[in-house]
C-alpha cells in the first residue's frame, strides 16, 4: 500500500487530492511574469509525468494535474530548471518547492507594459519574493500598478499600490485643462483650475497618476520617487471576509518590504498552537492579539519617508456569517 | 570655413561659445515620459557637449525658446505697466535641417505678417544656429517631400564622425574659438538625408472644397483633442493671452501668453460660450489644411516642414500624413459633387 506523508508533501507544493494517490504540482511564479520557455517545461512535465492537463492558479501559477504519488521525485527534479528561471529561493536543489503557506505574490503587469503603472510590479514583485521565500506561515502578498488596482490587492493582507507625487512645472503648462477633466472622471477630482493652472489638493491626490499621463505638454510629471499605499489584512474565506483598508500612504518600496518581512516573527510569536496544520491566516492572529501589537512588531525597524502617512484608527468590517462573532 | 576636431577639442570650443551664449540643444529628460519610469527627448538649456542627444529626433520642438508654452509679457499696477525682460545673452541653438526650416515659417508668423512680435523679436535677434547634420532620418519624417532635408542658412553645422566631429563654420563670431585652437581645417558639408522611407505627396488640385469631403468624419471618434501633435509641431505658432491678478482686488498682476491649439477645448470659444468648431473631425480638418493649403496660399511655402513629429506623438495613432495622403481622395469626392 501507498505510504505518503501527506505533511511533507503540501509543504513540498503538491496537493492532496480527491484522487487516491494522484497529486498535482504547484508551480509558483511570482509577479506572474515568466519567458514563454517555462510553458513548455510546464507543459513537459504535464505530459510526461501527469494526466496533460494544467490548470491556471487563481494566484498566477500552474497546477499541473494528475501526478501519480511515485513521480513525485521525479517531477521535483523536473522542476529545478524552472525554479532557477524564476529566481524561486530554495534550501535544496533538486528537491522542488519548498514551501506553500506565504503564498505566491501576485502583481499585475505593471510598468513594463501598462501605460498607468506607477512602478515595475514584476520587480519589486521578486524582491519581496527573495526577502520573505521560502515560508510556510500563511501570508498573502500582491502588488498593483496604480489605484485602478487591476491586481485586487485589497483581497490580500499586504495590498501594495503604486503611487506617484506629481511634479508641476508652471512654466510648461498651457491651461488646457486636460489633467482637471481626467482627474476629475478617472479619480478623485483633486485638481481644479485657479488662474489657469491646476491646483493640486495633496489631501485628496491619491497619487494616481492621471494627470501626467493627461498632460500633453509634460508639465505634469511623476516624482522621481516611487511611492506605494499599503493596504491592511483582507482576506476571503468561510469566517468573515473583508476588503483590506488604508494601512501608509506615501510608502517607500524599503519600508513596503520590511514591514512584509517583519510580519513573519509576529506570526511565530502569537500564531495558534492548535491551528490546524500549524496554518493559521494572519488576520485572524491579530484579531486576536489586537492591532496595536500587531503594529508594534511589524514596524519594527521601519524607516518610512517624512512624506508617509500612517491611517488611523484601523479598523475592518467586512461580512459576518450568522452566528459568528 | 570647415574643420575636423576631436571630441576635447569641440568642448574647448563649446566652452568658450557659453562664455556668451546660453547653449539650447535636445536632451534626455529622465523619468519625465508620459509613463513611469520613460523619457523625454526635449529642448532644454546644455552646459557640457555630452548633455546633447545626438540620436533621437526630440518629442518636443525648438520652438518652446522662441515661443515659450508659458510667457510673461508684462507686469500690471493701476499705475502702469513694466515688461517682462528678455534675454540678457545671445542663445545657440542646435537643430536639424526640418527645425532650421521650421524657423523661417515661425519668423513669417511673428515678423513679417503683419507689425513685428516685438517678444518674439527679442529672442529672435539674439539667436545663431547650429545644424545637426542628419546621416540618416527617423521613424515617420518626410523633409525630402517638404523640401527642407538640406539647409544652408546655418551659423554653424556640425557632422557626428567617429572619433569626432567635423564642423562647418560661417559665423565668425562662433569661428573664433577654431582659429584661437589653431583647429585642423577640412572640407565639410552637413550631412542631409537626400531619400526617406516615407514620402507625402499634396495634391496639386487641393482646394478648400475639400473641407465638406467625409474623409474628416472618421476622427470625431478617434481624436482626444489632446493638441499634442500642436504642441509638439515646430510650425505651429498659435498663443493665447490671460491676465491673472495678484490680490483680489484686481490692481495687480501679469499678462501672459500661453501656446494655443485649433486642436484644444477652448480655442474657438467666443464671447457667450458659442463654439465653432467642436468635432475632432473639424479640427483635424482646420489643422491639416492650416498646414498645406491655407498657410501657403499667404505665405507661398508649406508650412509643414515633414519633421513628423505630430505622428510620433499622437496617443491615438492618428497619422497627420496619412491624412494627406487622403485629401486626394477627399477632393475626388467633393468635385464628383460637383
Ligand atoms: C460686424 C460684425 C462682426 C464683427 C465686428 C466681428 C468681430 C469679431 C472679432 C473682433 C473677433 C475676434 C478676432 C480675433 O480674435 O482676432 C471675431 C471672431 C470671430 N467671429 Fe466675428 N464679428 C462679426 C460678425 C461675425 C459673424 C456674423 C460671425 C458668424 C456668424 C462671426 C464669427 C466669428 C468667429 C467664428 C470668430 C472666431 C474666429 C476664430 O476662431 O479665431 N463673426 N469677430
Ligand atoms: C460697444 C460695443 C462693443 C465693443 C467696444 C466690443 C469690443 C470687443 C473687443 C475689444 C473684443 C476683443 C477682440 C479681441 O479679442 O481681439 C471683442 C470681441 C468680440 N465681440 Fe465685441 N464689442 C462690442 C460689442 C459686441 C457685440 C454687440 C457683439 C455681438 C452681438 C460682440 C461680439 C463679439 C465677438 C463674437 C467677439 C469675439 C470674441 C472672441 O474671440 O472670444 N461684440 N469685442
Ligand atoms: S495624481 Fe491622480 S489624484 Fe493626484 S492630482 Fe493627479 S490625477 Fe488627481
Ligand atoms: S494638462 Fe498640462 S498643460 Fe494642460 S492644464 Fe494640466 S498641467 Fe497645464
Ligand atoms: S505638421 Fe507634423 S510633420 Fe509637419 S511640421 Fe508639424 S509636427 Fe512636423
Ligand atoms: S495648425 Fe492649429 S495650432 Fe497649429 S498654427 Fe495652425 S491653427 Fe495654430
Ligand atoms: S490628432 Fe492625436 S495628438 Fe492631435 S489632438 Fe488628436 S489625439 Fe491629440
Amino acid at each position: 500500500m501507498i505510504d505518503m506523508n501527506c505533511g511533507k508533501l503540501k509543504k513540498n507544493a503538491f496537493r492532496v487530492t480527491k484522487n487516491r494517490g494522484v497529486t498535482s504540482a504547484r508551480v509558483r511564479v511570482p509577479g506572474g511574469h515568466l519567458r514563454a520557455d517555462v510553458l513548455g517545461k510546464v507543459q513537459e512535465i504535464a505530459e510526461t509525468y501527469g494526466s496533460g492537463e494544467v490548470h491556471l492558479t487563481i494566484r498566477q501559477g500552474f497546477e499541473i494535474l494528475g501526478i501519480p504519488f511515485e513521480k513525485v521525485d521525479e517531477v521535483n527534479k523536473a522542476l529545478q530548471p524552472i525554479i532557477e528561471e524564476l529566481g524561486i529561493n530554495q534550501s535544496e536543489k533538486g528537491r522542488g518547492y519548498d514551501s506553500s503557506g506565504t503564498r505566491n505574490i501576485m502583481a499585475c503587469v505593471g510598468n513594463r507594459i501598462c501605460p498607468f503603472a506607477n512602478y515595475d510590479t514584476t520587480a519589486l514583485a521578486e524582491r519581496i519574493e527573495k526577502a520573505i521565500f521560502p515560508n510556510d506561515l500563511h501570508v498573502k502578498v500582491a502588488l498593483t500598478g496604480c489605484p485602478n488596482d487591476c491586481g485586487k490587492v485589497r483581497m490580500h493582507d499586504f495590498g501594495i499600490i503604486g503611487m506617484t507625487e506629481p511634479q508641476f512645472d508652471p512654466t510648461r503648462c498651457i491651461s488646457c485643462g486636460a489633467c482637471v477633466k481626467k482627474c476629475k472622471q478617472l479619480s478623485v477630482e483633486a485638481l481644479k483650475m485657479d488662474k489657469n493652472r491646476p491646483v493640486r489638493n495633496v489631501e485628496k491626490c491619491i497619487g494616481c497618476g492621471v494627470c501626467a499621463h493627461a498632460c500633453p505638454t509634460r508639465a505634469w510629471t511623476r516624482s522621481k520617487t516611487q511611492y506605494f499605499r499599503m493596504t491592511l489584512l483582507g482576506r476571503s474565506g468561510k469566517k468573515n471576509p473583508r476588503m483590506g483598508i488604508d494601512f501608509i500612504k506615501w510608502a517607500d518600496a524599503d519600508s513596503v518590504v520590511k514591514i512584509i518581512s517583519n510580519v513573519y516573527a509576529y506570526a511565530q510569536k502569537y500564531i495558534d498552537p492548535e491551528a490546524p496544520g500549524g496554518k493559521e491566516h494572519i488576520g485572524y492572529i491579530v484579531d486576536r492579539t489586537g492591532t496595536e501589537e500587531f503594529l508594534r512588531w511589524i514596524m519594527k525597524d521601519v524607516n518610512l519617508p517624512p512624506k508617509a502617512e500612517i491611517y488611523k484608527p484601523l479598523y475592518w468590517d467586512g461580512i459576518r456569517y450568522s452566528g459568528l462573532k | 570655413m570647415g574643420y575636423a576636431v576631436s571630441l576635447e577639442k569641440f568642448q574647448t570650443v563649446f566652452d568658450s561659445w557659453r562664455k556668451k551664449y546660453d547653449v539650447y540643444a535636445p536632451k534626455v529628460f529622465e523619468g519625465t515620459g508620459r509613463f513611469s519610469e520613460t523619457d523625454v527627448v526635449r529642448y532644454g538649456k546644455v552646459t557640457d557637449l555630452a548633455d546633447i542627444d545626438w540620436n533621437d529626433r526630440s518629442e518636443y520642438s525648438f520652438k518652446d525658446i522662441l515661443l515659450p508654452l508659458s510667457q510673461t509679457l508684462l507686469y500690471f499696477t493701476e499705475h502702469g505697466m513694466t515688461e517682462s525682460e528678455g534675454p540678457t545673452r545671445g542663445t545657440i541653438v542646435f537643430l536639424r535641417s526640418c527645425d532650421l526650416h521650421a524657423v523661417k515659417r515661425l519668423d513669417y508668423m511673428f515678423l513679417e505678417n503683419g507689425p513685428e512680435d516685438s517678444y518674439y523679436k527679442r529672442v529672435r535677434d539674439g539667436l545663431k544656429f547650429v545644424l545637426m547634420g542628419c546621416d540618416h532620418d527617423f521613424d515617420g519624417c518626410f523633409c525630402v517631400s517638404m523640401g527642407t532635408n538640406v539647409s544652408t542658412d546655418y551659423d554653424a553645422a556640425v557632422n557626428v564622425r567617429s572619433g569626432g566631429f567635423e564642423i562647418d563654420c560661417k559665423d565668425p563670431e562662433l569661428a573664433q574659438a577654431f582659429l584661437d585652437m589653431g583647429a585642423a581645417e577640412a572640407d565639410v558639408t552637413p550631412d542631409a538625408v537626400m531619400e526617406n522611407s516615407l514620402t507625402v505627396k499634396v495634391p496639386e488640385n487641393l482646394t478648400s472644397a475639400v473641407a465638406k469631403s467625409s474623409i474628416w468624419d472618421e476622427y470625431d471618434k478617434r481624436c482626444i483633442k489632446c493638441g499634442r501633435c500642436t504642441v509638439a509641431c515646430p510650425t505651429c505658432t498659435c498663443w493665447s493671452m490671460q491676465d491673472l491678478f495678484y490680490t483680489e482686488n484686481g490692481q495687480a498682476g501679469e499678462r501672459r501668453r500661453v501656446q494655443a491649439s485649433c486642436m484644444i477645448d477652448g480655442y474657438t470659444e467666443v464671447a457667450g460660450g458659442l463654439c465653432f468648431r467642436k468635432k475632432a473631425g473639424e479640427r483635424m480638418r482646420f489643422k491639416v489644411l492650416h498646414k498645406v493649403l491655407d498657410f501657403k496660399k499667404r505665405s507661398g511655402f508649406q508650412m509643414c516642414v515633414g519633421c513628423g513629429r505630430c505622428d510620433a506623438i499622437c496617443p491615438e495613432y492618428i497619422s497627420f500624413t496619412h491624412c494627406v495622403e487622403k485629401l486626394e481622395a477627399g477632393m475626388k469626392e467633393v468635385s464628383g459633387h460637383e
